[in-house]
């Protein structure tokens, strides 16, 4: 076995995934065929909220190639209702959440029948001659509106309010009272900001296979969370745990909208056990737009109070959250995530935060990308900006003034989290270093003198997240259903090569390179030798799966206590082997010595021996294998600073993104270049909520962005280069002093985005655009009309889709 | 999305194509590119009894020299259009709006006849086909017959082109020496014009002889800014005439009226300078 | 209906019905599975292919309008076990995260570099606006492409013979169903 010459943590290895992926050997579910399969496709209400008052399926059953087709009522008495695991209060309203609507239908876009054939084509054909008949009932759209209870999205619940939320830093006794702050404050600042709903698009639509030969039942399934998910459609369907595996092949990206339990995927598993036949779904585009879950809608009011210099005093948050029409698996939880950060890195001396949740009769919204805490980083970072405006100070520089000194570390907070660790001065020296921070200014004032058609405006974003999701006591606490640990396994194959089993569930983000790396240092193997294994519960029967920039964190710290087992197992028998007492044994570059001598043997040598186990010492059980389980005690809290340069061209009400600079700390990086691709992913999606993104509904409910050629996801086209660097300050909670990069780019993106396009034009009278700053919404903006969330102008596009008709 | 199920037929000939057309009945469509009526058809949003093929009709494809005009086959692709040297030296607005249209791998598929027949008024070449004054060559049951672009786009969605007619050609008169430009605005690269300016213009010694404007995206269908022109022509070629007469483009208060002025302005001083 | 077509070196004589899609036939008919579809309306670019050495999206064309013609996909760019320079750098400038965009890309990529051997980036950007990825934020697609530029260029090493599209889709010998 030979020794690693350098280092691999820190190394900007290749991937090993790209082989497959960049020569189309894939492995997506819905390349899967198996001999026999059937295909099912869903029809889908095309209303928001209506009764059911008759389902005729004679026409469709009749159809060519129609195996079956089936209604909410065949499925009434076996489908239960989806999972929510994170009931938030103990008087949370939570309603059935059928899988396919029975009498009644809350969402346009919800599953009322579906059809199971031999191709997707004749699947397709049948569902045009489904007939359903609907009773219209009143929609609920509007948040506040529907806070009202005029009309309601669940009348047996009595209320449209899901559950009320509240954390305030007085009660828990982290800090003062909030409304004392407000009452004794220099200036008190308050603003309103909409987040949009998004849609997650994920770019591989999802897919659902289900084999149920001889009473095992395997699920393959495009999702994030393969063993959240066994778990959970066994508690659904009483199908035995035992006899349930789920594989999740490869995934074509999740950013949360993968983190569910779906209703197609439960659809399909009955499917397959009624029909003793495998059972495909693969959805359409239109079909995910539709019926996947949605992200962010929230409205926020927040109130800040501050002294006159600057210092920052307290922080009021009242939210009002878009749960949709049900609660999906952690639909309730994801503004609670937000609940901790919206004091962000500034030391606030009061804090109150104060969420409802709202039923309305649109797709139910969960995880995306941040969950919880890009709105609350979106909100501070605005609320910041415009105490700077409204006391006439450098918007740096009260981020300065008000933010945790890197000395002050480790810092509890007014929401009562302890950050281990940060040092925002150094990320924000280097961030206005690398984007000509005064040269900038300078420039932004020229043009301001001269009046150029096109103003520059300079954003500016110092964030912090939580994230390595999580204590498992902490999530406990806050009445979250399942733990936050994750597992790691490694087997010592006998000829020195290395399986990885890992409980984590990469979709993209590139674990079997990273975990390899880390193993190979831990171990003093080559990083070839390693095979990383996941996302199959028979394999890696246990796991909590990836999201919330969990996985090297928590699951990358298991596999170095695995690992770290297996060094300390093989030092026992080294010591054995070469005679010696154990604590003369050294162990470097794979090979175990004695010290002082030259008497050696190699990893590969004493693995060898505890599988033969010819000659082990008294006791050990031969082989070398091990697992860990790590539990973290605290969050991790990447930060960083971004900047942002914006052209905002006045006449049109275009933007162009200039100039993007993004100093990101997440603590100690394994492998650089997948580090970057995070975070470069990670800045288009937060970019593209500031100016291009937001799923729309008429005024029926019906979406009328169910397609990419209305859903604006941006291309390359519509991006700038981005310029990234890095400072790390090591997490302290984990060995590696890993923080998470997943969701961080997004998190700090946004407020970047819209400080800077207000900043270009606030010299002209404005003072808010809504989101996404659409050229309509700015220059409506400018032109100083109170509106500017105008709807939008028609630009082409396909406009509302027909959802019966979005299937196929 | 999956398409209904169709009849698809593939004529060797325009008058076999016609024939067809008018034996499958109205509920028939001809598929040049399909780069607009594929993603229909699988959205079910239409669903025709028929599909009449004419990518073998060969003698529509590509572009002719006839004279004081070119002559445009109907099933030339974008793509084609972009490259061809006929266009570039005597119709460089097409060339410019088409450099525009959709992405690469569309304009390797779309043809030039079936966007004009698609007549989406977000289109991209429905407005300089307008100003251009070009003539649509159409064969049907009784013939061939020629259109002007004045009468062809009647609507939303909706051309002068019965339903048992086929676009050959389009003649667009030669603009040998003019200068264009086209300036377009769209949320993103992908999205439809929101507005956009297609113009064309001829300087002589400083002074404007002619002018073409052309408005995509304003109405039901494309836009002649003949105000603009006419505001334009006999005037110099300066920056004071170009927004006076961009002024023109629309006189509404809405933001596509705006749109609509500044990038006329915007596309003329471009032109100009080019 | 009957129809012809060559895939990738090889030619396939099928009854389609003429409503299939070409993206599937590719998949379903000849277990082409890397080409993947990603959405209905020819917004994603997922599904990009060449037809007869052109870029176009096959989930935009029917199974029948390819008849006669020759298809390149993924599965056809590397040979003799040796990738095509633009996966190469794919992979050497970390173009790729969940990878389900990227055959698409990377076919749009070579057709890019046919047109354009020593492209800027705004170039790159403007060559792959039909086609959109969630994962990379574009960044290294971008340098990708203009590192495959280079690698493509005449006398930049041993794959210069490899620097046209044309090249990639000669025919090789044929067999088929």
């Amino acid at each position: 076995m030979t020794a690693t010459a350098e280092p691999e943590v820190g190394k900007a290895r290749l991937r090993k995934e790209d082989a497959r992926l960049i020569t189309g050997q894939t492995r997506w579910t819905d390349n899967i065929q198996l001999t026999g399969m059937l295909h099912m496709a869903v029809l889908r209400s095309p209303v928001a909220h209506a009764r059911i008052t008759n389902i005729d399926v004679s026409r469709a059953t009749a159809m060519p190639g129609v195996a079956l087709v089936l209604t909410g009522e065949d499925f009434a008495a076996e489908q239960g209702s989806l999972p929510c695991a994170w009931p938030i209060t103990e008087d949370m309203k939570s309603p059935p959440a059928p899988a396919m609507a029975v009498d009644r239908v809350n969402f346009a876009g919800e599953a009322v029948a579906l059809v199971i054939a031999d191709s997707a084509y004749h699947a397709a054909d049948a569902l045009e001659a489904i007939d359903v008949d609907y009773e219209d009932l009143p929609v609920v759209l509007d948040l506040e509106e529907a806070l009202r209870d005029n009309d309601l999205v669940h009348p047996d619940l009595g209320t449209n309010k899901c559950a009320t939320w509240i954390f305030d830093s007085a009660e828990a006794g982290a800090g003062t009272n909030v409304e004392d702050e407000i009452a004794a404050a220099d200036v008190v600042i308050e603003r309103t900001f909409r987040q949009q709903r998004l849609i997650p698009a994920f770019m591989e639509p999802r897919s659902v296979v289900v084999d149920s030969t001889a009473g095992m039942f395997t699920v393959w399934s495009a999702t994030q969370i393969p063993h959240i998910l066994r778990w959970m459609l066994s508690a659904v369907t009483g199908i035995p745990e035992h006899r349930l595996r789920v594989i999740a092949p490869d995934v074509g990206g999740g950013f949360g909208g993968k983190l569910q339990v779906t209703p197609e995927e439960l659809l399909c598993l009955l499917v397959a056990r009624r029909m003793g036949r495998p059972v495909k779904w693969t959805e359409t585009r239109t079909e995910s737009m539709l019926s996947a879950h949605h992200g962010r809608d929230q409205l926020q009011k927040i109130t800040l109070a501050a002294r006159r210099d600057g210092t920052v005093t307290g922080l009021k948050v009242e939210l009002l959250a878009d749960m949709g029409a049900y609660l999906r698996l952690v639909t309730p939880g994801v503004p609670i995530l937000g609940a901790f950060m919206f004091n962000a890195i500034y030391k606030f001396a009061a804090y109150r935060f104060e969420c409802t949740n709202v039923f309305t009769n649109k797709v139910p919204t969960d995880a995306y990308r941040g969950a919880g805490r890009p709105e609350a980083t979106f909100a501070i970072e605005r609320m910041m900006d415009e105490l700077a405006v409204e006391l006439g100070i450098e918007p740096m520089k009260i981020r300065e003034m008000n933010w945790i000194k890197h000395e002050e570390f480790p810092f509890t907070t007014v929401a009562g989290l302890t950050y281990d660790s940060g040092n925002y001065e150094a990320a924000t020296a280097r961030a206005m270093e690398l984007f000509g921070y005064d040269e900038l200014r300078e420039e932004q004032a020229r043009r301001r003198a001269s009046g150029d058609v096109k103003q520059l405006g300079i954003g500016i974003s110092t964030y912090t997240e939580m994230c390595g999701l999580a204590p498992s006591r902490v999530l406990g606490a806050l009445r979250y259903g399942a733990g936050g640990w994750e597992t790691a396994s490694i087997r010592m194959l006998p000829t020195g090569k290395v399986e990885v089993i890992t409980g984590t569930s990469p979709h993209g983000q590139g674990h079997e390179t990273v975990w390899s790396q880390i193993v190979a240092d831990r171990l003093g193997v080559p990083f070839e030798d390693v095979e990383v294994l996941h996302g199959d519960t028979a394999t890696s029967h246990k796991g909590m799966d990836s999201y919330g920039s969990r996985s090297l964190a928590v699951g990358g710290t298991a596999l170095v206590y695995a690992a770290d087992k297996v060094l300390a197992k093989a030092r026992t028998l080294a010591a054995h082997m070469m005679e010696c007492d154990e604590a003369d044994v050294e162990f470097a570059s794979g090979s175990f010595s004695v010290r002082g001598t030259s008497t050696a043997r190699t990893l590969g040598d004493v693995v060898l021996a505890a599988h033969v186990a010819h000659d082990l010492p008294e006791g050990m059980e031969p082989g070398m294998d091990a697992d860990a389980t790590f539990d973290p005690d605290n969050f991790s809290y990447p930060h960083g600073t971004h900047l942002c340069a914006t052209e905002v061209d006045t006449e049109t009400g275009m933007v162009k993104i200039v100039r993007y600079v993004a100093v990101d700390d997440v603590g100690t990086v394994v492998n650089p270049l997948i580090v970057d691709g995070q975070v470069h992913g990670g800045l288009a999606q937060g970019i593209a909520q500031a100016l291009y993104e937001e799923a729309t509904h008429d005024e029926m409910g019906t979406l009328t962005s169910a397609t990419f050629a209305d859903y604006l996801v941006p291309c390359a086209a519509d991006l700038p280069a981005f310029l990234t660097d890095r400072t790390a300050t090591p997490a302290t909670s984990n060995p590696l002093g890993a923080k998470g990069v997943g969701e961080a780019g997004t998190i700090a993106s946004t407020p970047a985005v819209v400080n800077s396009v207000l900043d270009a034009v606030r010299h002209l009278g404005v003072r808010d655009i809504e989101m996404p700053m659409s050229p309509e919404r700015v220059w409506t903006a400018l032109r100083g009309r109170e509106d500017s969330g105008a709807g939008e102008v028609a630009a082409g596009g396909l406009g509302s889709i027909d959802a019966q008709g979005g299937q196929s | 999305m999956i398409p209904a199920e169709f009849k698809y037929l593939f004529p060797s000939t325009v008058d076999e194509a016609v024939r067809m057309l008018a034996e499958e009945g109205e509920d028939a469509k001809v598929i040049a590119g399909g780069q607009s009526l594929v993603p229909v058809l699988r959205m079910r949003l239409a669903a025709p009894t028929a599909l009449i093929d004419i990518g073998g009709l060969t003698e529509l494809t590509g572009v002719r020299d006839d004279g004081d005009s070119l002559l445009i086959g109907a099933m030339t692709t974008h793509y084609e259009v972009q490259r061809d040297h006929l266009v570039q030296d005597h119709a460089l607005l097409l060339k410019l709006v088409t450099d525009t249209i959709a992405d690469p791998q569309i304009r390797h598929r779309g043809t030039f006849g079936g966007s004009l027949c698609h007549a989406d008024p977000a289109g991209d070449l429905l407005a300089p086909v307008l100003a251009l004054d070009a003539v649509m060559i159409i064969a049907g049951p009784s013939g061939r017959r020629e259109v002007p672009a004045s009468e062809f786009f009647v609507d939303y969605f909706t051309t002068a082109l019965g339903p048992d007619e086929i676009l050959l050609d389009v003649r667009v008169p030669k603009y040998t020496g003019w200068s264009a430009h086209y300036e377009k605005l769209n949320r993103v690269a992908q999205a439809w014009s929101i507005v956009a300016v297609a113009a064309a213009v001829q300087v002589r010694d400083g002074t404007v002889s002619a002018a073409r404007v052309g408005l995509t995206n304003v109405g039901s269908g494309p836009v002649r800014a003949v105000d603009v022109e006419a505001a334009l022509v006999g005037q110099p070629a300066s920056a004071e005439v170009i927004s006076e007469a961009a002024l023109r483009a629309s006189s509404g208060d809405g933001y596509k009226d705006n749109l609509a002025r500044v990038l006329t302005g915007r596309a003329l001083t471009a032109a100009v300078a080019g | 209906m009957h129809i012809s077509v060559n895939v990738d070196g090889v030619t396939y004589a099928d009854e389609v019905e003429p409503r299939l899609l070409l993206v599937h036939y590719l998949r379903e008919r000849l277990s082409k599975t890397g080409t993947v579809v990603g959405c209905d309306t020819g917004n994603c670019g997922a599904c990009t292919v060449h037809l007869d050495g052109h870029s176009v999206k096959s989930c935009q064309m029917l199974a029948v309008q390819a008849n006669g013609h020759d298809v390149t996909t993924i599965e056809g760019l590397a040979r003799d076990g040796k990738l095509h320079p633009v996966q190469e750098a794919f992979h050497s400038n970390h173009a790729l995260q969940c990878g389900f965009c990227t055959p698409g890309m990377i076919m749009q990529a070579i057709d890019l570099l046919a047109d354009e051997s020593d492209p800027d980036d705004e170039t790159v950007r403007k060559g792959l606006e039909g086609n959109l990825c969630r994962c990379t934020g574009y960044q290294n697609i971008v340098r990708a492409v203009q590192d495959a530029a280079q690698r493509m260029k005449p006398g930049a090493g041993p794959d210069q013979e490899r620097h046209s599209d044309e090249h990639v889709t000669a025919k090789q010998p044929v067999g088929g169903e």
